[in-house]
C-alpha cells in the first residue's frame, strides 16, 4: 500500500459563489476513499490545521479544509483575516453551510471518492461541526469541544453565535464527541445536556469526557495540549470515520 | 472559552506592519485564542486601519501579567511627560 500523497493549495466556489481557498491533502494511490470536511478553529487557518489534514491523508481519506475567511481578501495572511472576520462578527450560519457543502461536493467529485463524507471541527469549528451535520446530508461527524451548542454566550458576546440544541432532531449522521473534563466551554454539564437530547431523540452519538484535558488539547502548538488525551482522541477518530466512511 | 467582549477604540497615530508604516485609524482589545502565542488565551490588541486593507493591522498577543504592565508603563510614561505633549490639541 502507498502511502504518498498530494498536498497544497486549491480553489472552489463556496456559498453564493465566493472564491474559496482551501488546503487538500489526498493519497496518490486508487482505493475508494471517504472524504472528510475539516473546519479551522476561531483563530483561523493555520498551520497546525493544515497538519491535521495532512494526517487524514495519511489515513487514506481525501480532506479539505475551506478557509472559511477567505472573503477577508486573496493574498491577505489568515491572522490578518481571522482579526477582519472577528471584527464583523465571524462567520454567519448559513454561509458555514455553504462553504461545509461546497467542500463537500469538491470532494465527492474527486477521482476514487466514495461518497462518504465526514467533518471535524475544533473549538468554534466544533460547533460548526454539529451545524453542519444538522443542516447537510453528512455520514459522520466530529464535534471536538465546540462551545454554544447547548447554551447561550455569554452578554456582550461579539460572534454570531446562537445555541444549536433545537436542530438536534435534524442531525442526519453518527456523531462523535471530544471533550476535556476542565473545559469551561463547553463544560461537561454542557456535554451532558447534549447526550441527553441526542439519546431523547434516538440520535447515534459517543460522546468522551477526558481527565485532565481542558480546551483545545488537539492542539500540539499550544501550552493547552494534551498528549493522552489527544492521542486516545485520535485512535476513537479514526475508529469512529473507519466504520462510517467505508465504501 | 472562545471569545469575551471586543473592546474597540478610535486611534490616532501610526503603526508599522507587514507593509511598512501606515496611518492608524481603529483599535481592538479582546480576551480570546490567541493565532501565534501558545498561550490557551491571550489579551490580544489589534492597531488597524480597514480603509487601508485587512493587512494594515499591527497585532500583538499578550499574557495578563503583561498586558497589565503595559498599561502602567504607558500610564507612567505619560506621568513623567509634561502634560499634553503628546495630545493631538497640541
Amino acid at each position: 500500500m502507498s502511502d504518498a500523497m498530494w498536498a497544497g493549495t486549491v480553489a472552489f466556489p463556496g456559498y453564493e459563489d465566493a472564491e474559496l481557498e482551501a488546503y487538500l491533502a489526498r493519497p496518490l494511490g486508487d482505493r475508494p476513499r471517504g472524504g472528510v470536511v475539516v473546519i479551522h478553529h476561531l483563530p483561523g487557518y493555520d498551520t497546525a490545521t493544515k497538519e491535521i489534514v495532512r494526517k487524514f491523508a495519511a489515513h487514506g481519506y481525501a480532506a479539505v479544509c475551506p478557509n472559511l475567511y477567505s472573503r477577508e481578501g486573496a493574498g491577505v495572511s489568515p491572522d490578518d483575516q481571522a482579526a477582519a472576520a472577528r471584527a464583523k462578527g465571524g462567520v454567519p450560519d448559513e454561509q458555514l453551510v455553504g462553504d461545509v457543502a461546497a467542500a463537500s461536493a469538491y470532494l465527492n467529485a474527486l477521482d476514487h471518492a466514495n461518497g462518504k463524507i465526514g467533518v471535524i471541527g475544533y473549538c468554534s469549528g466544533g460547533r460548526q461541526a454539529f451545524l453542519a451535520a444538522c443542516s447537510l446530508p453528512i455520514d459522520a461527524a466530529v464535534d471536538c469541544y465546540g462551545a454554544f451548542v447547548v447554551s447561550n454566550p455569554p452578554e456582550g458576546f461579539p460572534l454570531k453565535a446562537t445555541p444549536l440544541l433545537s436542530k438536534a432532531p435534524d442531525l442526519s449522521c453518527p456523531l462523535l464527541g471530544l471533550f476535556g473534563q476542565d473545559d469551561a466551554n463547553p463544560t461537561p454539564e454542557e456535554v451532558a445536556v447534549l447526550a441527553a437530547e441526542l439519546d431523547k431523540l434516538g440520535k447515534e452519538h459517543d460522546f468522551h469526557i477526558f481527565e485532565g484535558a481542558g480546551h483545545a488539547f488537539f492542539s500540539t502548538d499550544r501550552a493547552a495540549y494534551r498528549p493522552a488525551a489527544a492521542m486516545e482522541g485520535w485512535k476513537k477518530i479514526f475508529d469512529f470515520y473507519g466504520r462510517h466512511l467505508a465504501a | 472559552m472562545c471569545t469575551y467582549l471586543t473592546e474597540k477604540i478610535e486611534l490616532d497615530g501610526a503603526g508599522k506592519g507587514a507593509n511598512g508604516w501606515f496611518t492608524l485609524s481603529q483599535g481592538a482589545v479582546y480576551v480570546d485564542h490567541p493565532y501565534h502565542s501558545t498561550h490557551e488565551h491571550t489579551v490580544n490588541i489589534d492597531f488597524t486601519n480597514p480603509g487601508e486593507g485587512p493587512s494594515a493591522r499591527v497585532a500583538v498577543e499578550l499574557t495578563e501579567e503583561s498586558a497589565l504592565a503595559l498599561v502602567e508603563a504607558i500610564h507612567k510614561a505619560l506621568a513623567a511627560a509634561p502634560p499634553g505633549l503628546a495630545s493631538v490639541k497640541r
